[in-house]
């Protein structure tokens, strides 16, 4: 079946006049984190109750992706009221069936008013909360594939890659690298075997974006890598997702089918000869996959082992052949790029750093969930006015972005502007957007040992630094945990860090000394209270004769 | 057997280029699919090396030939990374050489190198890493991890204890002998190369006991059995020769 | 494609019952998405570990012979990854995540009360083979930190208790349970 632009439309008016037949409508969120809350027992409540009531062309109840707070689950959304429930049980099911006409059930409003809904600017997460991922007429219904029509039909490959580098887009993976520039690599790079792999291999420990975005809106992931495939000459995409993320795997494999049965991918999509494959890979609980040679290495089948680089995988990649790796989110930056144009995202966010950023918001936060916010939002906005600020009254300590290759930042830079290039001065990165913010009961040379322990057991074992260094780190910062460290063995650490830093192979391992290293710079008193006066100062930590 | 993994051909290099560029502020030059290692080495400029073997494929780990280029504060490893023009490559800063003596040293202290009871004790390519740079002492507390010996096979014998890691046995076996019998298990420090499943070399069906694993092995950890402390020296001169015969293409002999 | 009777290990699979014809099959099926590519490796140890609950020694061999990869290939693949697990799991699992938020909200008291109560470490097993014990790098559902999975099935906002309580109901056979 191939369509045109007309069967399209014709699909989003159907959609939008059933949608618009019913009186009311429920959304249920059905991500991951609300499911474990029991939010598939409340839709199925819900659907039991509006069929014994004989409502069912009245009001209609569809189970959508994440609506953001995911720590006050199950969460609702009236989407024909604008209100927000929380909480909600499978008892309060009729009583929120018997408010439909009057006023909202108090107990269980959630307060839509507060900045953690009215500050975030939504792009990524447009669809999240408001389609029925597991249907495409949905996606369809949001001007979905218009952006791969209008890319296919109307623009050339040049014209496609000129757009996305007008729009400032930067790899939302860790590094910030220009997507244009990548583009515009991988388009002139020789073969015509070429690859493109969308990186869902989301390992960062306290990040769950991409998990999100695969579950909520897997379609727009889809259609950015087609458009990605046209504009750069690839025929062939291959999707990696952590094997622990199942219910993404789950909705991408059926969104991948509906996607082929309406002719979005395989052969002569929307009548052009163009033709695109796309498969997905399942990762199998390896950190390192997340580097973009030991990511090509586990869909080849290997050991995720980096290999030295250059050759670029943009050169030499999958098999041999050009190869070009996208973020999750990069990707679904893309179709409303081509859809709205570049000028409208590059008026997004700051001078060098475009367009919006999604946050995995957690650790002590009374708002923990997922926020899209435009790039150079400060600190203090995140965790205070949209994070809601510490729980019980605690004291704000730190933040640790970009997960074990990030570092944490002190209470001095709470105002400064979230972008590549500020996070990259004070020693932290971006990275894929992990959040994890702590108050004071939190050590942060036991942090810095939490992390370290993450690389030591998720290092490949490849280059010596990094697989014989991190070990010696932890186990020097295990001994500053338990204060028995000599200030030796504290001048050691700082000289093992360096090594690792400009020695190792890969990303992950030169990366690997930020969380002590940003830690060292921050906290350093933290450290030296552990050695000369053999206390914790957060009063986290124990002695080693306590543990014995 | 499938390719397995392909062979990497490297098409962005044009063999019959030549350059020209300064190793040690001397002028050199090269064929652009040379790497700095060799020209180094055709040079007489020495680079400390541990993983990398001639006549087997690169593998960039053990981080040991790692090189300084001026202007650039990023250090390259010399084995796998190919000169530029008019590039200048220092392979003996101080920094440089600081780095190699703690990668060795960390070395030294991930498994139980005791030199004196080493049957390759005189003939170990780490030992004579150490005494070239200069290592006397270690800085890091040893780890003293416990390995097993698997002394199975009826004429060779394994010493996890002794392994450095560089992978040549694995190399070795899957590039010239072509069985592929060694891999390696598990990641980071939990890492031991192994045969077939994990399984005593003596009861692998895929060895051919050809002995190559032995004999491009850096340290004490493979050797052959009945040699005492100091005699087990090794020989590869066959390697490069061996690499040549098995990538000529079939049929070259004149029958 | 395939080189039948090259192999040396390809008979090595022993006599199966019906019950694991099927989850051979289940094995064979993806070996055969992947055209028996060496490339399919990983995906189909998923499968094995799927459908046997881990990857016993004959399984690898076969697979090993079907895809055409070395055996110390099919090892290193199988232990290098997290996912897969060589020994046969408990009657029941419960995996406690490991991320940094869940770190921050006390996974690592959880655990250590576990070890201290029912003796398991991550990993392990209890003696009587009702109950294992893992570790997750990161379950992606911060917001309800800790969380943890039993069975299956994802929890939020773990405590020691809750978790000891859960453990008990499996270990003193509670047939709802």
């Amino acid at each position: 079946m191939t369509l045109n632009i007309e069967d399209l439309q014709q699909i989003a008016r159907i959609e939008k006049s059933k949608k618009d037949g019913f009186q009311h409508r429920i959304n249920v969120c059905l991500a991951a984190g609300c499911l474990s809350c029991g939010s598939g027992l409340i839709k199925e409540a819900l659907e039991k109750e509006v069929t014994r009531r004989g409502l069912d062309s009245w009001c209609k109840i569809t189970g959508v992706g994440c609506l953001g707070l995911c720590a006050e689950g199950p969460l609702l959304s009236l989407p024909t009221s604008g209100s927000y429930y929380q909480g909600v049980q499978v008892s309060d099911v009729p009583e929120i069936l018997d408010s439909l006409n009057g006023s909202p059930v108090a107990r269980l409003v959630c307060p839509a008013e507060t900045p953690f809904f009215q500050r975030q600017v939504r792009i990524v997460t447009e669809n999240c909360g408001r389609i029925d991922p597991e249907r495409i007429e949905e996606y369809i219904a949001e001007d979905g594939y218009a952006g791969l029509y209008q890319a296919l039909t109307q623009m050339t490959p040049q014209e496609i890659i000129d757009q996305v580098s007008g729009s400032g887009l930067r790899g939302r993976g860790g590094a910030g690298y220009p997507t244009g520039l990548k583009w515009m690599s991988m388009a002139k790079a020789m073969g015509s075997t070429k690859f493109i792999i969308c990186n869902g291999d989301e390992g960062d420990p306290g990040a769950f974006m991409d998990r999100s975005v695969l579950e909520s809106d897997p379609h727009r992931v889809i259609e950015g890598m087609v458009i990605a495939g046209y504009a750069t000459g690839a025929n062939q995409g291959f999707i990696y997702v952590r094997a622990e993320y199942p219910l993404a795997v789950k909705r991408l494999r059926l969104a991948l089918s509906q996607a082929e049965r309406m002719g979005m991918i395989g052969n002569n999509i929307f009548n052009t000869s163009f033709h695109f494959n796309l498969q997905v890979r399942l990762g199998a609980g390896a950190f390192v996959c997340g580097e973009e040679t030991a990511l090509i290495a586990s869909i080849e089948g290997r050991m995720g082992r980096p290999r030295p680089r250059p050759p670029f995988p943009v050169e030499f990649g999958l098999w041999d052949h050009p190869t070009m790796i996208n973020n999750v989110e990069t990707l679904a930056n893309i179709a409303p790029i081509i859809r709205r144009g570049s000028q409208w995202f590059a008026g997004i966010g700051t001078e060098k750093s475009k367009g919006t950023k999604v946050f995995a918001l957690a650790g002590k936060v009374v708002n923990t969930g997922l926020i899209e916010i435009p790039m150079g939002t400060s600190l203090r906005d995140i965790v205070f006015a949209i994070g809601g600020g510490i729980p019980q009254g605690g004291r704000f300590k730190a933040v640790q972005t970009g997960g074990p290759s990030g570092g944490c930042i002190p209470e001095q830079f709470l105002d400064m502007p979230v972008d590549y290039d500020s996070l990259a001065q004070v020693g932290s990165i971006m990275g894929s957007g992990g959040m994890i913010v702590m108050d004071a009961s939190s050590c942060m040379v036991d942090v810095a040992r939490f992390f370290m322990e993450f690389c030591m057991s998720e290092s490949c074992g490849k280059c010596v630094p990094c697989r014989v260094g991190t070990r010696q780190i932890y186990d020097i910062l295990g001994k500053i945990t338990a204060s028995r460290a000599t200030m030796a063995e504290f001048t050691m650490l700082e000289d093992l860090c360096d090594l690792i830093k400009n020695t190792s192979l890969c990303g992950l391992g030169q990366s690997a000394p930020n969380p002590v290293l940003t830690t060292l710079k921050y906290f350093r008193d933290e450290y030296l209270a552990h050695i000369h006066d053999r206390q914790c100062l957060a009063g986290a930590c124990k002695k080693a004769e306590e543990v014995l | 057997m499938k390719q397995h993994p392909p062979k990497k051909v490297r098409s962005d290099l044009n063999p019959s280029r030549l350059l020209t560029f300064k190793i040690d502020d001397r002028d050199v030059t090269a064929h652009e699919d040379e790497t700095i290692l060799s020209v180094a080495r055709q040079n007489n400029i020495i680079i400390p090396t541990l993983c990398h073997l001639d006549g087997l494929s690169e593998r960039g780990a053990c981080r040991l030939c790692i090189v300084e280029v001026r202007g650039s504060t990023k250090l390259l490893p010399a084995c796998v990374t190919f000169p530029r023009q008019d590039m200048e490559i220092i392979t003996n800063s101080k920094r440089v050489i600081n780095y190699r003596k703690k990668i060795l040293e960390l070395l030294f202290t991930e498994r139980n190198h005791v030199c004196s009871v080493c049957v390759a004790n005189g003939h170990c390519e780490l030992q004579n890493l150490a005494v070239e740079l200069g290592v006397d002492h270690v800085r890091y507390p040893y780890l003293y991890p416990r390995h097993d010996v698997d002394a199975s096979h009826s004429r060779f014998c394994i010493d996890h204890n002794r392994c450095v890691l560089c992978l040549r046995c694995v190399r070795v076996c899957d590039e010239i002998e072509g069985a592929h019998t060694w891999d390696i298990m598990g990641r980071g420090m939990t890492s031991k190369v192994i045969t077939d499943l994990n399984q005593p070399w003596g009861t692998s069906e895929t060895c051919t006991g050809c002995g190559k694993c032995v004999q491009v092995c850096p340290t004490g950890a493979l050797t052959e059995k009945g040699k005492s402390v100091a005699e087990m020296s090794k020989r590869r001169q066959f390697l490069p020769y061996l690499q040549m015969m098995r990538g000529r293409q079939g049929g070259s002999w004149q029958k | 494609m395939l080189a039948e009777g090259i192999n040396p290990n390809a008979t090595a699979l022993p006599a199966t019952s019906p019950a694991q014809d099927h989850r051979l099959r289940m094995v064979n099926r993806t070996m055969q998405l992947y055209r028996n590519e060496p490339h399919g490796l990983i995906e189909t140890l998923h499968t094995v570990q799927e459908s046997f609950g881990y990857l016993e020694e004959p399984i690898l061999r076969y697979v090993a012979a079907a895809l055409q990869v070395p055996l110390s290939r099919v090892y290193a693949v199988a232990t290098f990854y997290h996912s897969f697990t060589l020994r046969p799991p408990g009657e029941h699992t419960c995996v406690i995540c490991r991320g940094t938020a869940c770190y921050i909200g006390g996974s690592g008291q959880i655990l250590d009360r576990i070890k201290e109560k029912v003796g398991i470490a991550t990993g392990e097993t209890t003696a009587d083979g009702k109950v294992s014990l893992l570790e997750a790098r990161c379950l992606g559902s911060c917001g309800l930190a800790p969380a943890g999975v039993f069975d299956g099935e994802v929890t939020g906002k773990l405590s020691p208790e809750k978790v000891l309580e859960k453990i008990g109901r499996w270990q003193h056979h509670d047939p709802e349970h």
